[in-house]
């Protein structure tokens, strides 16, 4: 099986990934690797490029930005090779994602159970009862009480933190290998970001899955992580495990934020 | 909702009532005489007056207002001065041509209208893109009874294709290209806006093919402000046919609105401005409807 050969070796490698938009260079250089199972957490400030890695990875840069260099080898295969038709069978059902603001990432016009739904009959072909039923499963999983009824609602009939639980189900509808989860609990209240939080830990364990958290927070890289990409004006300023970055600190940019984030915990 | 229709349904008697009162009083504002028909050195004084109080012109204007709206309420619209019909058989009769322009004008509008906004939309910037906005504000720049004459001057009287006169062709062009400018302007934008939102990058996430993302995700949405201009231009229509059907001569209920205006026959133009007000009303109730059908944060009557 394929799985075997490539148990020892990494899921995920991103090598050099560069993202350019008009006169600015958003991604510099990345590089890091995911082994299968493990949780990576890519920490920087707004606007340091961590959600553009998030968004090349899935190879949805919106023009005009564009990837101009690397590699991103999943599965042994480099997603910058595949044409959009392959990409498409990529997104959803091998890498998932989750949003910052669950208020905005669901459609308003379908119900939730439709919208989860539809992802899978397109890529596991199934018929509409089936899909359907994978569905009120996910909504299960991400214990949404009454699932089969809820399963009927519009998105603006949930409450945020409802919904991000629908996002999250949505994103494990097809049972992917990766999940990127682009500042998750960002948007939400600081009790139901615990709940988020622990939601995802059950996943991670129920689905096998590996995770890429993303996030401005290093109380929950902390939380979450078991290694760490620090990013810096679109650059690795450091990389580790999380321990061992949290408590001996190499760059200075480091040592910056989380001494912001030790004076934050003070007050 | 059925509660909620059922109060707006309701509130249309004062609506109509008003629109009746000030449509009443203006159209008695405007100079002229219907009387002034039978100007001719032969028709006696007294026969004049004879004429004027068998019509209700002796009454002071209020009177004949009441008097009207008595009628009206039990659906008796009065007779037209002109050929002594029954209103209602007047404007049964020239409905129909009307909507025969109408019906045709206001299809072929959206089924072009939808299309080449979408792809404009996704293709923004592009020829295609850059070629409809140009058409679109070309469109829009022109008035309806120019365009109309000029194409009545292009293809009747240049080309000789169509007969300037009595052909559907020509007058169902002018009311499609005067609708169709500003519509795809705003399928357009309204696709543009769609597309930046968040949930589009989500369902591309998610993995579904560009046509599903494009005809499913954003197209839904994106006709949600597209439903409620269509009931706001609907008055744009009828407006339009008193112009189009007066150039091209067509036989409809506008070219009978501006004929009773010219006679000043007053009960068919009351008749018509009624019908017109009710079927405006009643297509932005449907419009209504329309939105709640494809928005569901939308249940109206539910506080």
């Amino acid at each position: 099986m394929l799985d075997n050969n490539l148990k020892n070796s990494p899921q995920l490698i991103v090598g050099n990934l560069s993202v350019v938009y008009p006169g600015v260079k958003a991604v510099a250089n990345v590089s890091f690797s995911l082994a299968k199972g493990a949780t990576l957490g890519i920490a920087g400030e707004s606007g340091s490029g961590k959600s553009t890695i998030a968004l090349a990875l899935m190879k949805l840069i919106a023009p005009p930005g564009r990837i101009t260099s690397g590699e991103i080898i999943f599965d042994g295969k480099n997603l910058l090779k595949l044409s959009d038709a392959e990409m498409v069978r990529v997104r959803g059902a091998k890498i998932s994602m989750i949003f910052q603001d669950p208020f905005t990432s669901l459609n308003p016009v379908f119900t939730v159970g439709e919208q989860i739904a539809e992802a899978v009959r397109l890529h596991q072909g199934l018929g509409r009862a089936a899909a359907w039923a994978a569905a009120v499963k996910r909504l299960e999983a991400v214990h949404i009480k009454e699932a089969e009824r809820r399963a009927h609602d519009y998105p603006h009939q949930f409450s945020g933190g409802m919904r991000q639980r629908v996002m999250i189900a949505m994103a494990l509808a097809c049972r992917p290998q990766l999940l990127i989860a682009d500042e998750p609990t960002t948007a939400l209240d600081t009790t139901i970001q615990l709940e988020i939080i622990q939601l995802l830990k059950e996943v991670q364990a129920e689905f096998n899955l590996s995770v890429i958290f993303i996030t401005h927070n290093f109380g929950i890289v902390k939380a979450f992580c078991r290694d760490v990409l620090v990013i810096n004006k679109g650059s690795v300023v450091e990389t580790g495990p999380v321990a061992a970055v949290l408590s001996r600190p190499q760059s200075s940019y480091t040592r910056k934020l989380l001494d912001a984030l030790r004076i934050i915990n003070r007050e | 909702m059925r509660k909620y229709f059922i109060k707006r349904l309701l509130q249309l008697i004062p609506l109509l009532i008003g629109i009746s009162l000030i449509s009443f009083f203006v159209m008695h504002l405007a100079p002229g005489d219907p009387t002034a028909l039978f100007i001719d050195p032969n028709v006696r004084p007294e026969e004049l007056a004879r004429v004027r109080a068998n019509w209700g012109l002796d009454q002071p204007v209020y009177i004949q207002y009441f008097l009207w709206l008595k009628n009206a309420c039990l659906l008796d619209f009065g007779q037209s001065y002109t050929t002594g019909q029954p209103v209602i058989y007047e404007i049964a009769q020239r409905l129909p041509v009307t909507l025969l322009l109408m019906v045709p004008a206001f299809l072929i509008t959206l089924l072009i209208t939808i299309p080449v906004g979408v792809i404009s939309a996704v293709r923004k910037g592009s020829w295609f893109d850059n070629t409809v906005t140009f058409l679109s504000f070309t469109g829009m720049a022109m008035p309806t009874f120019w365009l109309g004459l000029m194409l009545m001057l292009l293809f009747s009287v240049k080309l000789h294709w169509f007969p300037a006169v009595g052909n559907l062709i020509l007058p169902l062009l002018t009311m499609t290209l005067g609708n169709l400018a500003g519509l795809t302007r705003y399928q357009r934008s309204a696709m543009l806006e769609v597309l930046g939102q968040d949930f589009i990058r989500a369902a591309r996430a998610k993995g579904l093919p560009e046509r599903v993302v494009i005809f499913k995700h954003a197209l839904r949405n994106a006709l949600i402000p597209i439903v409620t201009i269509l009931g706001l231009s609907l008055p744009d229509l009828f407006g339009g046919a008193f112009i189009i059907e007066t150039i091209f001569a067509w036989p409809g209920m506008g070219r009978l609105g501006v004929q009773s205006i010219f006679q000043r026959d007053y009960p068919v133009i009351m008749g018509i401005v009624m019908f017109s007000a009710l079927l405006i009303v009643i297509a932005n109730l449907l419009a209504d409807l329309g939105y709640s059908l494809v928005d569901p944060r939308i249940r109206y009557g539910k506080e």
